[in-house]
């Protein structure tokens, strides 16, 4: 399928997963992915696709017949969203903690109650601390080549830990995009087959999932921490290779108009393009504003961002989740937590906005830059800002 | 990761581990002295002793093996002294005394 | 090669893939089973353990105690990692990747971890047809945590959460028929077992092995511990649960019940239970309850043997 083509984004993804010879998948239909796993199923179904097809009965069981796969030394993976990735939350701690290779696509979701099928960031802020490396996607092509990337950071020796590739639900997954797809050879030569260092089989017989008493459990956690962190290096050093063979650069943090820019707003998936509308509109109109936009969630990219923000007097954080009863926005806590202990450093707003999928149009990302400005001038009586809920 | 002396859990640091907490020495579990917990221990009056092995295939251990004359006895590092091998023995070879030690 | 069909101990291998130097308790009628299974499954054989008595008394960080590939992760999962190794498995080495050979891929769970919070993970496991075997360990409740009910906990048994008292029994409902339930999804083969019939669960065990698609095994684990019982007596609590009728060792090959050990006449209950402290606090009344749901269950079964 090499060349450019206008594809929906799902079908896009079960494409990538086809190029990257991937070996079990683990399915469980969940609105906004379904068309991901239908994909996959019908490519199997043909021929095209050569892997083991497992269709689950829950998404806690899709996560775990996964950690089983990738054990084996499997090229492994799934898809949820929303409510699938809060049902198989426990498993993604071990999936991580046991450092194995899955690669899960997750269309971001709103969550129940009440019941939303939409967009939204709250899935996703819900799993920050599972130990997974997470990557955020703004458009189509982004997708696609994450899914490549995903494996090779999963199942690099350096690194051995699971990767999820956010999405957007309905705004990213179900529109059709162009979106290149490279010529098999090429990926051929950047993914090489996965060789899972210790895998289970008679051969070498491993135990996994040991139960660690108080007088070890803190250094085996220690270990997982410094291995997550340490990953960063070899993202870094995938997405370079990923420039060379593919052609398109990726970074942990980037700007959009940003360097020197008085304004920044930051934001994460498909809100960026329509935030770089907006921000051409207001520069066209002479307003110093700029874009900086988050890729890496984690690990958390510390100094990529404090460079990315130094230089601006105020900086709009806009979440796409809801924080009950605490910091609101839980991309901007990090945000200020990152940026706590710098000398030099922005005055940052949080705002919170299209939760539940409502659409944030152009028009809406310059009122909340307007107002972002106005709350950093005169202080708000609140910690943060929900913008377009009517009251 | 090889070391001469394996180190306990408390000693071990956070390098001594292997990638997800994987323990890569099949069985080395054996190394725990299971039997200090017993407090009653077989004692045997192997004139009796048929070598059926039905003492090896009933023991929960899995720690009675035939001695040097073919007669079927525990291994006290592992011995718990449940007794069930007194119990089940045929011929009443097994006879479980209070453990001094 | 192993022949489990003949009943000879001096004929069953000495290797131990299950080694001592476990933790389980004094006289556990569930670790012998495991030992027992694990002998009849051999050293090519990959095991996902649910979290439970057997998983934590092999598996104290940095050691273990089997000697096959072992794979604990959660509680009720047990049976979906299993289907996602034996697919993965299976996938490589029709691609190639690894070389082809016969692998047990076995999945081990206590009665907590199958017929409660791991009953919709073995179910699917089972529809979809994975070859690889569930083995469960049955010692009727969740002991590891410190002997909580089940729904495998037999009705009139006091556990911590169904305890005997003066307005209560103990459990109040009937044990869940888990062979009954693995039965109706259609598999090729069903089994119950006991150590205290050390061959019959060997053999029984390597059939489920060497059945294609998905088997399961239930195994009946004495616990002294929290059955109240002297450590001594495991081997002999399995029979009479036996002869008592109360767990009868059976087989369902192919949807055809099988009857493997059958009496002329049934021992009465009393004989099974009065040497158990869970059930010392019952009245004539239940245990003649009791009495008559053994026999009629045990009567329904062999009819069922006898249609085939």
């Amino acid at each position: 399928m090499a060349g450019r083509v206008g594809i929906e984004v799902s079908v896009a993804i079960g494409e990538a997963a086809r190029q990257a010879n991937v070996d079990v998948i683990a399915a469980y239909p969940i609105t906004p992915q379904t068309h991901i796993v239908e994909h996959l199923a019908e490519l199997v179904a043909n021929g095209k696709l050569d892997a083991a097809y497992i269709p689950v009965e829950s998404e806690h069981s899709a996560m775990s017949a996964c950690l089983g796969s990738a054990a084996a030394g499997a090229r492994t993976f799934t898809a949820t969203a929303g409510q699938g990735l809060e049902l198989m939350h426990e498993v993604l701690y071990v999936a991580s903690s046991m450092r194995l290779p899955v690669v899960m696509a997750v269309a971001n979701r709103a969550l129940s109650s009440p019941l939303s099928v939409w967009g939204d960031h709250s899935d996703v802020m819900a799993v920050r601390d599972t130990g997974w490396i997470q990557l955020f996607t703004e458009n189509g092509q982004e997708v696609v080549d994450h899914v490549f990337c995903a494996f090779r950071i999963a199942e690099d020796k350096k690194v051995l830990l699971p990767v999820m590739v956010h999405l957007d639900g309905f705004h990213l997954s179900h529109v059709i995009e162009p979106i290149s797809f490279p010529e098999q050879s090429k990926v051929d030569k950047f993914l090489p087959p996965n060789k899972y260092p210790l895998p289970l089989h008679p051969d070498k017989p491993v135990t996994m999932g040991d139960f660690a008493p108080p007088a070890i459990y803190p250094e085996a956690k220690w270990a997982q921490e410094v291995n997550l962190r340490a990953s960063k290096d070899t993202i870094l050093k995938c997405w370079q290779e990923f420039a060379d063979i593919f052609g398109h650069k990726y970074q942990p943090v980037e700007s959009y108009h940003a360097e020197k820019a008085k304004t920044l707003l930051l934001t994460m998936g498909s809100f960026s393009e329509t935030a770089m509308t907006a921000i051409d509109r207001m520069r066209g109109e002479g307003r110093d504003v700029g874009l900086v936009r988050l890729r890496l969630w984690r690990p958390f990219p510390f100094e990529e961002l404090r460079r990315a923000v130094e230089d601006a007097e105020t900086l709009i954080v806009l979440d796409r989740a809801l924080s009950f009863g605490g910091p609101g926005g839980p991309v901007c806590s990090e945000v200020k937590a990152a940026l706590y202990g710098q000398a030099k450093k922005p005055k940052v707003v949080s705002f919170v906005a299209g939760i539940g999928g409502r659409d944030i149009s152009p028009d809406d990302f310059e009122a909340i830059v307007n107002r972002g400005i106005a709350v950093s001038e005169k202080g708000s009586p609140n910690e943060y800002e929900i913008f377009g809920v009517r009251e | 990761m090889a070391k001469r002396k394996p180190k306990s859990d408390a000693e071990m640091t956070w390098r001594d581990l292997e990638i997800g907490a994987i323990v890569t020495e099949p069985g080395n579990a054996s190394r725990y002295k299971t039997g200090d917990w017993r407090s009653q221990r077989p004692t045997y009056d192997f004139k009796k002793c048929i070598k059926c092995a039905l003492c090896q295939i009933f023991c929960p251990e899995g720690c009675i093996f035939p001695n040097d004359d073919g007669n079927f006895e525990a291994d006290m590092y592992y011995c718990k002294g449940c007794g069930i091998c007194a119990r089940e023995c045929p011929t009443g070879v097994i006879t479980m005394v209070e453990e001094e030690e | 090669m192993q022949n489990y069909g003949v009943y000879v101990p001096r004929l069953v291998t000495k290797k131990e893939t299950f080694v001592p130097g476990h933790r389980a308790c004094i006289g556990c009628g569930e670790a012998l089973a495991v030992r027992l299974a694990a002998k009849a499954l051999g050293p090519n054989t990959i095991i996902a353990n649910a979290t439970g008595c057997m998983e934590i008394v092999s598996s104290p960080l940095p050691t273990t105690s089997w000697k096959v590939p072992w794979i604990h992760t959660l509680f009720e999962n047990t049976a979906a990692v299993a289907s996602g190794i034996e697919s993965g498995l299976k996938i490589m080495m029709k691609k190639g990747r690894i070389a082809r050979q016969d692998i047990n891929v076995v999945a081990i769970a206590g009665d907590g971890g199958t017929s409660d919070i791991g009953l919709q993970a073995l179910s699917g496991a089972l529809e979809r047809g994975h070859n690889f075997v569930y083995l469960c360990f049955d010692n009727e409740a969740y002991m590891n945590t410190g002997i909580q009910r089940s729904s495998s906990t037999p009705y009139g048994a006091s556990t911590t959460t169904s305890p005997a008292g003066k307005v209560s029994i103990g459990q109040v409902s009937w044990k869940k028929n888990m062979p009954a339930i693995a039965a109706a999804h259609n598999i090729p083969y069903v089994a119950t077992a006991c150590p205290s019939y050390p061959f019959d669960l060997m053999e029984k065990v390597r059939k489920a092995a060497d059945t294609p698609g998905p088997a399961y095994v239930h195994i009946l684990s004495v616990c002294p511990t929290g059955w109240r019982c002297p450590t001594d007596l495991s081997v002999k609590l399995g029979r009479l649960a036996v002869e008592t009728g109360i767990f009868p060792l059976y087989e369902v090959e192919d949807g055809k019940y099988k009857l493997n050990f059958d009496f002329t006449e049934l021992k009465p209950v009393t004989d099974y239970m009065k040497l158990q402290g869970r059930f010392r606090h019952l009245s004539e009344d239940i245990i003649e309850k009791i009495q008559q749901r053994v026999s009629a269950d045990y009567a329904a079964l062999k009819e069922k043997a006898v249609e085939g």
